[in-house]
C-alpha cells in the first residue's frame, strides 16, 4: 500500500538539514548520506549525493526524472556477478 | 472481416471477444464500450451494420482509451525513463532479470528465456597448471 498523500513524502530530517545548508551555501560538494529511505523531492535536484550501499558511497546526480524514486534505488546494494572468466581477452571473443 | 480503428480486424467472433483484440481493450473495457454503445456483446463482430460499428468507434473514442501505437509507444517511454535514470528497476529491465523482487536463484524462467548452459570458461591470462 502507498503511503498516505496527507503526509507528504518521506525525506529523513537530517538529510533535509544538509540540503538547505548545501542549497544556502550554493556548495557542490556532494553530500554523504545513509538515507536511502529518503524520497527525492524537487529539492534535490541538480544536487550530488553520495548513497551508501552497505559498503560504499556510490555518487548520485539527481536529475529531474529521479523524483519521486527513492535514493537508495540509485546505489546498487549487490554486485551483478556473471559466469566464467570474463577479462578483456575473454569478452572480445 | 470489419475493421475498427485503424487496423483491428477482429473475425468470426462474438464482438464482446473480438474488441479484445485491440490492444489496450482487456475484458472489463470491452464490456463498458458496449454497453456504451448499447450493443449486444453476443452479436458476431461480421453481423453489425455500419451504424453499430461507429457507435462502437465513438464509445472507445469518446472513452479515452490509450490504445494500441500509443498505448505501445507510453509503455516504450517508461521502461525508458527507468533505464535513463539508473534506477534499481531499470537496471533489471536492462538485464532481462525480474524487476519485483522475485527470486533468481531458481524459476524466473519468463524474464530470463529458455535455459541456457554456460560451460567453464577458462581464464585464458591464467597459468597452465600441472594436472
Amino acid at each position: 500500500m502507498g503511503r498516505s498523500i496527507k503526509k507528504g513524502p518521506f525525506v529523513d530530517f537530517h538529510l533535509i538539514e544538509k540540503i538547505d545548508e548545501a542549497k544556502a551555501s550554493k556548495s557542490k560538494t556532494p553530500i554523504k548520506t545513509w538515507s536511502r529511505r529518503s524520497m527525492i523531492t524537487p529539492d534535490f535536484v541538480g544536487l550530488t549525493f553520495n548513497v551508501h550501499n552497505g559498503k560504499i558511497f556510490n555518487p548520485v546526480f539527481v536529475t529531474e526524472n529521479m523524483v519521486g524514486h527513492r535514493l537508495g534505488e540509485f546505489s546498487l546494494t549487490r554486485t551483478f556477478k556473471k559466469h566464467g572468466a570474463h577479462t578483456a581477452k575473454a569478452e572480445a571473443k | 472481416m470489419a475493421r475498427l480503428v485503424g487496423v483491428e480486424i477482429p473475425s468470426e467472433k462474438r464482438i464482446g471477444i473480438a474488441l479484445r483484440y485491440i490492444f489496450g481493450i482487456g475484458p472489463s473495457n470491452a464490456r463498458v464500450i458496449l454497453s456504451k454503445a448499447q450493443i449486444d456483446p453476443s452479436i458476431r463482430a461480421k453481423d453489425l451494420n455500419e451504424q453499430q460499428l461507429s457507435q462502437i468507434v465513438h464509445a472507445i473514442q469518446d472513452g479515452k482509451y490509450v490504445i494500441e501505437g500509443d498505448l505501445r509507444r507510453e509503455l516504450g517511454m517508461n521502461l525508458k525513463r527507468l533505464q535513463g535514470i539508473k534506477c534499481y528497476r531499470g537496471i533489471r529491465h536492462l538485464r532481462g532479470l525480474p524487476v519485483r523482487g522475485q527470486r533468481t536463484s531458481t524459476n524466473a524462467r519468463t524474464r530470463k528465456g529458455p535455459r541456457k548452459t554456460v560451460g567453464v570458461q577458462r581464464n585464458p591470462n591464467a597459468k597452465t597448471g600441472i594436472h
